[in-house]
């Protein structure tokens, strides 16, 4: 097998008001995979999200045991950067992601900060831009563009860093279906491991092969999407529910 | 308005104003403006000349009058202002219309209308002719300070986010059909404000997050700007080394 | 609003650009500490919830409605170096884009509206802060207080500006003592609206507001029984008496107060360098001096407009601390239980 791209061993974490989020989590992703994060509202998806480039957790001075390794390389502050390389986070906003005055601007943004400069430079912000179809809008500001445009550069500002690994938190939400499509197809479209938090179980059946199920801050099942979708008492158990005339066993064949 | 980022504010033509480089419009309007607010105004032909400067320019980025005339409304408090000093100000007094008017009064009047308006206009051509991140570029390249200028950048890009978050909160108290005294309207008004606080401050927050998560340690990046050549620095500085001259002129006749 | 390009002589806006320089150059190394690793894109963040919050039209009063100008008000939110950027960078976008205030005019502007009103509302604010109970509910009335004091003050430090170098001889009494005048109404309108909306954060995210960061809210506990109580934080552990914040809100405050007859002492700073243009027979007669009757300022220093403006200042200040505590009152609302008991 690859080597595991995600590896999380007990992780907990209790926020500074004291409100604890994680109750040891473990999770190992590898090399190609892609996963879907399900889960109710206030299960830690987001929370788990955010310890794997190290916004939160003990490497930021926050209140919580375990580890977290991407790529074989430990998080801790001396690998802060490279790590946050690696794990290519896109956030729910694009609005919060895309704080540049130009599109181009932002996807230059990441790149620079690693030290790229010049016509290399050009090159992988061009080639982020093509892979997610958004060229043409290089030289305007972000909010000249649509919300599913603005996903779309999101993602390109950070599969330019050339990622191990990229996180989606709720790609979908938000989208009209056109575009939901869209976003979908450039998905399918990328070889990097991926992980996506959502809420839209048809597109998580889709995407990811692979569910992961989080409720109150721990891992409750780990398993082909299919199966979790199609257990009804595992999805009743945890506020779960597939959307009016959704039938996961309809869908044509596990990837 | 044309939306607080700014870029509504751009007249979309292709003139040799337009193509200038950001760094040398503001230079050369810091520059003219110096000029023209440093002439003394009892030289009003050199008022005459500034005019006819700025009227050149005017027509060159073709940025059109009736949109100078609209975005020069800003300048009307002090347009009251002037026209009141005649009759507030001390000194001798001369008749005018059948009015008592102070000499200082008026000239003062015609100073202050004088240089505010030239200065009014020269800046709405510089906002007409030039995108906002051009002008963040210019900035940079004129060596503001690089956190001085990402503030500036993180303004003009949230700007309209946040007025954005504050119309969709009156729209939705406007809907509730809301009535009361002013106190309550108060209350209700300044609710809303202090969440738009905290929502803005925790945007600002997330902000710093994804900055973070794509690698940031401190340092904001330049932002791609073209340097700009001695030719163009050349083609920017004619006008305000023409208002100067006119300036220095101005000095030595009085 | 801002002031435009001729108001005040070309020499005057260098030496206020050159004071501006150097306050937002001391508030980009300072700033840091205040809002920690966040910094820039929260202060543009801040900036811009200024420039939208200063379109507002708040109702101030039984038919009258006002703007905020929010020097006091992001001083109090995100502290007074940060606060110090985000108007600057406000007043720049005006300046440039909007043709909002005049381009030589910036130094002066960033000056009276980006550094006067934020420093002195936050000094005033925090002088207020040292005497008062160590509670987050402290923080409106010194918030209302400070935001008073801050617009009168910046307008005081323009007559400053106008009588070095103003283009136009209006007599100094009667111009001090209508810019204070007018901008003590001013003032309060701004200290109503900023204490409303400081109250309003106080009230969600006190953990927010940079002035009430080490200050406790006052608990809320339920009992068995399912009454609610408010304990109040003790008041008297107060950690350390220091006297020196409040002899700096004193001072400042005394300063504002009696603003008009401070530069009647500052002043001969001022006469002397005209007085020795003229006096003393300089060759060339500045043109921007010809033509000003300079021996009105001298007659006018004696003048009453000065005693009255300074008063009007101190019975302002007065008014507003009454407004501050009532306004708190009205903050906490009408159901709460008034007395602190213990549970």
């Amino acid at each position: 097998m690859s080597a595991p791209s995600i590896e999380v061993r007990g992780l907990a974490f209790a926020y500074p008001d004291g409100r604890q989020a994680l109750y040891g989590v473990d999770l190992h992703i590898h090399r190609g995979e892609r996963v879907a994060l399900l889960g109710p509202n206030g299960a830690g998806k987001t929370t788990l999200v955010l310890h794997l480039n190290g916004i939160l957790g003990t490497v930021a001075g926050g209140a919580g045991t375990g580890s977290v390794a991407v790529g074989g390389l430990a998080l801790t502050a001396e690998n802060l950067v490279e790590v946050r390389r690696r794990v290519g986070l896109v956030f729910q906003d694009p609005d919060d992601q895309l704080f540049m005055p130009t599109v181009a601007d932002d996807v230059a943004f990441g790149p620079s900060n690693l030290g790229v400069s010049g016509a290399d430079l050009d090159r992988r912000v061009h080639a982020a831009l093509s892979a997610v179809g958004m060229v043409d809008a290089a030289d305007r500001p972000p909010h000249h563009l649509s919300f599913g445009q603005r996903r779309r550069v999101a993602v390109a500002t950070v599969l330019v860093m050339e990622p191990e690994i990229l996180v989606l938190d709720e790609p979908s939400s938000n989208l009209d279906p056109a575009s939901r499509r869209e976003l979908a197809d450039i998905l399918t479209g990328l070889d990097t491991t991926l992980m996506m938090v959502t809420h839209d179980l048809p597109y998580a059946l889709q995407l990811c092969p692979r569910a992961v199920l989080l409720d109150e801050g721990r891992v409750v099942a780990d398993g082909a999407t299919r199966d979790l979708l199609a257990d009804a008492d595992l999805m009743a158990a945890h506020r779960l529910e597939l959307p009016y005339g959704f039938d996961p066993m309809s869908v044509p064949g596990a990837r | 308005m044309g939306g607080a980022h700014g870029d509504g504010l751009l007249v979309a033509a292709d003139s040799p104003v337009h193509s200038l480089p950001a760094q040398c419009k503001v230079v050369a309007l810091l520059v003219g403006v110096a000029g023209v607010v440093a002439t003394p105004p009892r030289q009003w032909w050199a008022f005459v000349v500034y005019a006819v400067l700025v009227g050149a320019v005017v027509a060159v980025a073709r940025v059109p009058v009736p949109t100078v005339v609209r975005r020069s409304v800003v300048e009307a408090p002090f347009v009251v202002f002037a026209l009141l000093l005649p009759f507030i100000a001390t000194g001798p007094r001369t008749e005018v219309l059948g009015l008592s008017l102070s000499e200082s009064g008026l000239l003062g009047a015609w100073n202050l209308l004088a240089k505010a308006t030239l200065g009014v206009v020269a800046a709405i051509v510089l906002a007409a002719t030039t995108t906002p991140r051009d002008l963040l570029g210019g900035l940079d390249r004129l060596r503001m300070p690089r956190l001085l200028v990402a503030i500036l950048g993180f303004m003009i890009r949230y700007a309209g986010v946040v007025a954005g978050d504050l119309q969709r909160m009156r729209v939705a108290r406007e809907s509730r059909a809301f009535r009361g005294g002013h106190l309550r309207h108060l209350r209700v008004e300044a609710a809303g404000v202090g969440s738009l606080f905290v929502r803005s401050y925790e945007r600002g927050e997330r902000v710093h997050q994804a900055m973070v998560a794509r690698g940031f340690t401190g340092r904001m990046p330049a932002l791609a700007t073209a340097g700009a050549s001695g030719r163009q620095w050349l083609v920017a500085g004619a006008l305000p080394a023409v208002a100067v001259a006119v300036a220095l002129s101005a000095w030595v006749v009085a | 609003m801002h002031v435009p390009d001729g108001f005040l002589d070309l020499p005057t806006s260098i030496a206020t650009g050159a004071v501006a320089a150097g306050a937002v150059g001391m508030a980009l190394q300072r700033a840091e500490r205040e809002v920690k690793e966040a910094g820039a894109p929260l202060a543009g963040l801040t900036a811009a919830f200024v420039f939208a919050v200063q379109m507002v039209n708040f109702p101030v009063g039984p038919g009258t409605s006002g703007h905020l100008m929010g020097g006091a008000l992001a001083a109090v939110l995100v502290g007074p170096w940060t606060a110090v950027l985000c108007l600057t960078v406000v007043l720049v976008v005006q300046g440039l884009l909007f043709a909002d205030g005049g381009l030589t005019a910036l130094g002066t502007n960033v000056t009276l509206i980006g550094v006067v009103t934020v420093v002195v509302g936050y000094l005033v604010a925090k002088a207020l802060l040292g005497v008062l109970p160590r509670r987050s509910g402290s923080v409106v009335p010194a918030a209302v207080v400070g935001a008073f004091v801050s617009v009168p003050a910046a307008a005081a430090v323009f007559v400053g500006l106008y009588l070095v170098g103003g283009s136009v001889d209006i007599p100094v009494g009667s111009l001090a003592a209508a810019m204070l005048g007018w901008h003590s109404l001013i003032g309060i309108g701004e200290a109503v609206i900023t204490g409303a909306v400081v109250g309003a954060v106080v009230a969600t995210r006190p953990d927010l507001v940079y002035v009430a960061r080490h200050l406790r809210p006052d608990l809320v506990l339920t009992g068995p029984d399912g009454e609610t109580s408010v304990v109040r934080p003790d008041a008297l552990r107060v950690e350390r008496t220091t006297s020196r914040p409040l002899a700096v809100g004193l001072a400042v405050s005394l300063m504002v107060a009696g603003a008009v007859s401070l530069f009647a002492s500052a002043d001969p700073d001022g006469l002397e360098f005209v007085g020795e243009r003229l006096g003393f027979g300089a060759s060339a007669a500045d043109s921007a001096v010809a033509g000003s009757p300079l021996a009105d300022y001298g007659v006018v220093f004696v003048d009453n407009p000065l005693l009255s403006g300074a008063l009007a200042g101190v019975a302002g200040v007065l008014v507003t601390v009454a407004l501050g505590f009532v306004l708190t009152r009205l903050a906490r609302g009408r159901d709460e239980p008034a007395d602190a008991t213990r549970v």
